[in-house]
């Protein structure tokens, strides 16, 4: 056997075990604010993508155990989980839980070699086929009058019966959905705005979630698990276009602190748009990468047909990435492209 | 006083074992009954025989001259007789035996006569010659003749010299073990280097963690009549490695395909300066080294030893252990694993590395690749490991010298933070062989496209011979009578024709086999040079492994 002959410690289920870790500051929080039926999406993508994953390597001739525990079906799982709706249909979870990790994952090449990350193209897929079951948000308890056990959000997500009336009482439309109705009725924002949903930055509720995904980055950051290149740009790409649009016309375009601050684009910024496989590798490749995605999903809430593009901007700039990389290659030890460093 | 440092990029702080063999005392391995001596021990030509089997031999006795300017002499260890000259196994990667002297000690140790040199009244050219033929090789690891690197060249002159203490390998201490007890020595030779080099930047780099080694070089630093500067550098791999060296000390780097030479800087191991000066001082050529024999042995530390002592001899002298699971020359990073414990100790044999199950624990099973850009950010080269990793893979040896392939200098960081746990390293050599040998079957290819051209000119040449013969001999027919002594005459010039026909064929062909060679091949660093020597050998090895599955997709329980 050839040199080097020791390894430090790390290893892929270190990483994302880390990863997992780093989302659960986000996950408390979720329970926290908009009640337990997250804990029943969360555990029912986790189950179908370990029976996904496991069937697949099994089928590809690949041995399972390793694999499985590698966690990286885990973490597509929880990502998906958590960007769907909370109420959101059985079915519809499994649904894109089997899309990631069969075609995206699988169908790609399995680890590392999926071009697009597995949890977006699930996400996608959702909602151009179901849109309407993609708006079942349960509201924030603080705003709605019923707020629903454990057993009860199984039962709503497991198509079981309740009351229509409650039903109502708890899915709120999301501050991007409110937004994006308001802009279309001819509302300014302003007027859009005193809307009880909208809170200090993003949505009530909405906005410590976010909080809570942004610690978990930061927490990914400080062990070097993700770098900080494309969380940054990703944000700034938000922020500038988000400011640059609101400078010329604040009745038509919303605040930046406003596009910033939704659960969505930190969950993308710090947990998505870093996933090392479908993303780009260069220092400077990270940079361009993250600034596309935050322009794409600004370009995609302003112009596009859905209310919120963090998904469809992540898997097009996917697209983007071996382009990307090849003309960001960094220039080596000694290399020509800049003199030495003296 | 202190010095600004500079910080290479990359680079990883695997535990460091260094105190297990730097707490005994440097010991003088015995006189072992058989030494065996390779005839290649450093870069360039292998050293031709000079001596006979049957003959008496004494110690330091040169018994095999160097072969051409980029190649060393070899010496006798001890005094006795050469009972063998033939293939033996040595310390090399490839595992595969090369000519060596076997010489029967007869325990009396007896020199050969040897004086001191008078350097400074010497031609620095005819000094050059006197180190080779004393052997002299680089000891950090590369074994680079010594004599080639002490020649500034006809315009180029070294402002800087570095003396490079770093050791940053793992468990070897031989370096940090040389400069505690012998500094002053290793400064006679640093003096011999300067004069020779005309550096007037004298630079002695040591890792911060030898703070021994640093305080007796400083002290005996201090003795000189000229400044040389001991620079404490911070730990850290491979921040021993010539290039890094010299960045972390000057902040410069040597540009890609060149050498440290064309930036004014050179570098010597200490192990080098402390060899030069007892070349010197002594007359002693180079017989002996520091090694460090450690790892899974009862009594870690580090010996003086005889060129040509068979490592097993160490070993025991050492203590060995049960739950041996093999043996590396050098260290963890780069260190070559020994097929066989009958190898001999070589100028370039710097650690004895001793395994077992608790000190290396078997290599994790590789996953794919999750494109995580940890070994980018660890390589010392600053190289796009992943995508080497990718191209090579995939066979693509093209796009993998296009992303400098050729800059890697297998240091093995990329691999050591690959969470994914890929033999990367292995990759690269596998592919660096493949391009090596598709470069030489191209070079053979156009050989025998000469050789065909050169064939089709001949037998045109004959069938016109034929056509003229013919004609010849109607004619000489119809002449016969007149002029016999004329045809003769004829038939010589004939002859001389044919030959300088043939001349010239072969004339075309030289030139068109220097045009053909490939244009990659002309600029080469001593370092490339070595890397396909060792390439070359080792070739085979790899293509068996790399056939192997190294990748669990392929590797169904
Ligand atoms: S460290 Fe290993 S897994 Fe990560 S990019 Fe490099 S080769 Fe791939
Ligand atoms: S072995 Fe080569 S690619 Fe890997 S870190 Fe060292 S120089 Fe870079």
């Amino acid at each position: 056997m050839p040199s080097p002959f020791i390894l430090d410690r790390s290893s892929v289920t270190q990483v994302m075990a880390w990863v997992l870790a780093a989302l659960l500051p986000g996950i408390a929080t979720y329970v926290w604010l908009f009640g337990p039926g997250i804990l029943v999406t969360l555990s029912l993508a986790t189950a179908t993508a370990l029976a996904a994953e496991a069937a697949m390597l099994k089928t590809r001739g690949y041995p399972v155990k390793p694999f499985l525990a590698d966690l990286s079906a885990i973490v597509t799982a929880w990502l998906l989980a958590l960007s769907l709706p909370s109420l959101a249909p059985w079915w519809l979870i499994v649904t894109g839980t089997l899309f990631a990790i069969v075609v995206a994952k699988h169908l790609y090449g399995g680890l590392g070699q999926n071009i697009f990350n597995p949890a977006m193209v699930g996400y996608a897929v959702l909602i151009v086929s179901f849109p309407v079951q993609m708006t079942h948000w349960a509201g924030p308890n603080e705003l709605t009058s019923v707020h629903l056990t454990l057993a009860q959000s199984a039962t709503v997500i497991f198509g079981g019966d309740v009351p229509r009336a409650t039903l109502d009482a708890v899915t709120m439309a999301t501050p991007l959905d409110a937004l994006r109705t308001g802009l279309l009725q001819q509302l300014t924002v302003d007027e859009v705005m005193t809307h009880p949903i909208f809170g200090h930055y993003g949505g009530v509720g909405f906005e410590w979630l976010a909080g809570a995904f942004l610690l978990g980055g930061l927490l990914l950051w400080a062990l070097r698990i993700i770098s900080w290149q494309v969380p940054l740009a990703f944000l700034a790409g938000i922020w500038l276009t988000a400011g640059f649009l609101n400078f010329f016309d604040a009745g038509r375009f919303g605040p930046p602190w406003f596009h910033l601050f939704a659960p969505s684009v930190m969950l993308g910024a710090f947990f998505i748009a870093t996933d090392p496989v479908s993303g780009a590798t260069t220092p400077r490749g990270k940079l361009v990468f993250g600034l596309g995605a935050g322009f794409l999903t600004m370009a995609i809430r302003t112009w596009g047909g859905f209310p919120d593009g963090v998904a469809f901007a992540i898997l097009l700039m996917n697209l983007c990435v071996p382009l990307i990389d090849q003309y960001t290659q960094p220039r080596i030890y000694g290399g020509a492209d800049k003199e030495p460093r003296a | 006083m202190s010095r600004e440092l500079f910080k290479f990029k990359g680079g990883v702080h695997p535990p460091e074992h260094k105190t297990e063999s730097t707490s005994r005392p440097i010991h003088a391995a015995p006189l072992p009954k058989k030494l065996v001596i390779p005839l290649r021990q450093h870069i360039g030509n292998p050293a031709k025989p000079v001596v006979e089997i049957g003959e008496r031999v004494l110690k330091g006795q040169m018994i095999a001259a160097a072969d051409g300017y980029i190649s060393t002499a070899i010496h006798a260890s001890s005094s006795g007789t050469v009972v063998a000259i033939d293939l033996q196994p040595v310390p090399h990667i490839s595992g595969l035996p090369d000519l060596c002297i076997t010489i029967e000690t007869d325990g009396r140790d007896e020199w050969v006569a040897h004086a001191p040199l008078d350097y400074q009244a010497m031609e620095p050219s005819q000094l050059r010659m006197q180190l080779r033929d004393l052997g002299l090789a680089g000891l950090g690891g590369a074994v680079f003749p010594s004599a080639v690197k002490l020649d500034p060249g006809a315009s180029r002159d070294c402002p800087t010299l570095i003396i490079n203490g770093g050791e940053c390998e793992p468990w070897i201490t031989c370096d940090d073990m040389l400069m505690r007890h012998h500094a002053d020595e290793i400064l006679q030779g640093v003096a011999i280097m300067r004069h020779l080099l005309g550096s007037t930047d004298i630079l002695v780099g040591i890792e911060d963690n030898k703070p021994e080694a640093l305080d007796s070089m400083r002290s005996a630093a201090a003795k000189l009549d000229f400044a040389v500067e001991v620079v404490a550098v911070p730990a850290r791999y491979p921040g021993g490695g010539a290039k890094q060296m010299i960045e972390t000390l000057t902040g410069k780097q040597v540009p890609s395909g060149k050498l440290s030479t064309d930036i004014g800087i050179q570098v010597f191991n200490v192990g080098t300066s402390y060899a030069l000066a007892r070349a010197i001082h002594h007359g002693e050529p180079l017989i002996s080294r520091l090694v460090t024999v450690t790892g899974h042995v009862l009594r870690p530390q580090n010996f003086e030893v005889l060129i040509g002592t068979p490592m097993h001899t160490l070993i025991t002298l050492a203590g060995d252990r049960d739950g041996t699971t093999g043996v590396l020359m050098g260290g963890p990073m780069m260190g070559v694993p020994m097929p066989d414990l009958d190898v001999p100790v070589v100028k370039a044999t710097n650690c004895i590395l001793v395994k077992s199950k608790e000190l290396f624990p078997p290599l994790p099973k590789a996953l794919p690749c999750i494109r995580c850009t940890r070994c980018a950010d660890a390589c010392p080269a600053e190289l796009q490991p992943q995508e080497l990793f990718r191209f090579a893979k995939a066979g693509d040896f093209g796009r993998a010298q296009e992303y400098h392939l050729f800059d890697c200098i297998e240091c093995g960081c990329c691999s050591y933070v690959c969470p994914s746990h890929i033999p990367l390293v292995d990759f690269y050599r596998y592919a660096k062989s493949e391009i090596w040998a598709r470069e030489k079957d191209k070079r053979a290819a156009d050989l025998a496209r000469e050789r065909h051209e050169f064939r089709q000119f001949r037998q045109e040449r004959e069938k016109k011979e034929k056509a003229e013969k013919l004609a010849a001999k109607a004619q000489t027919k119809r002449a016969e009578l007149a002029a016999v002594p004329a045809a003769e005459g004829a038939a010589v010039s004939d002859a001389d024709a044919k030959k300088a026909l043939i001349a010239a064929a072969l004339a075309r062909a030289q030139a068109k086999k220097s045009d053909a060679a490939p244009k990659n091949v002309d600029q080469l660093t001593p370092v490339q040079l070595h890397q396909i020597e060792e390439i070359e050998a080792r070739r085979t090895k790899i293509r068996e492994l790399a056939r192997k599955p190294l990748e669990p997709e392929e590797k169904n329980p």
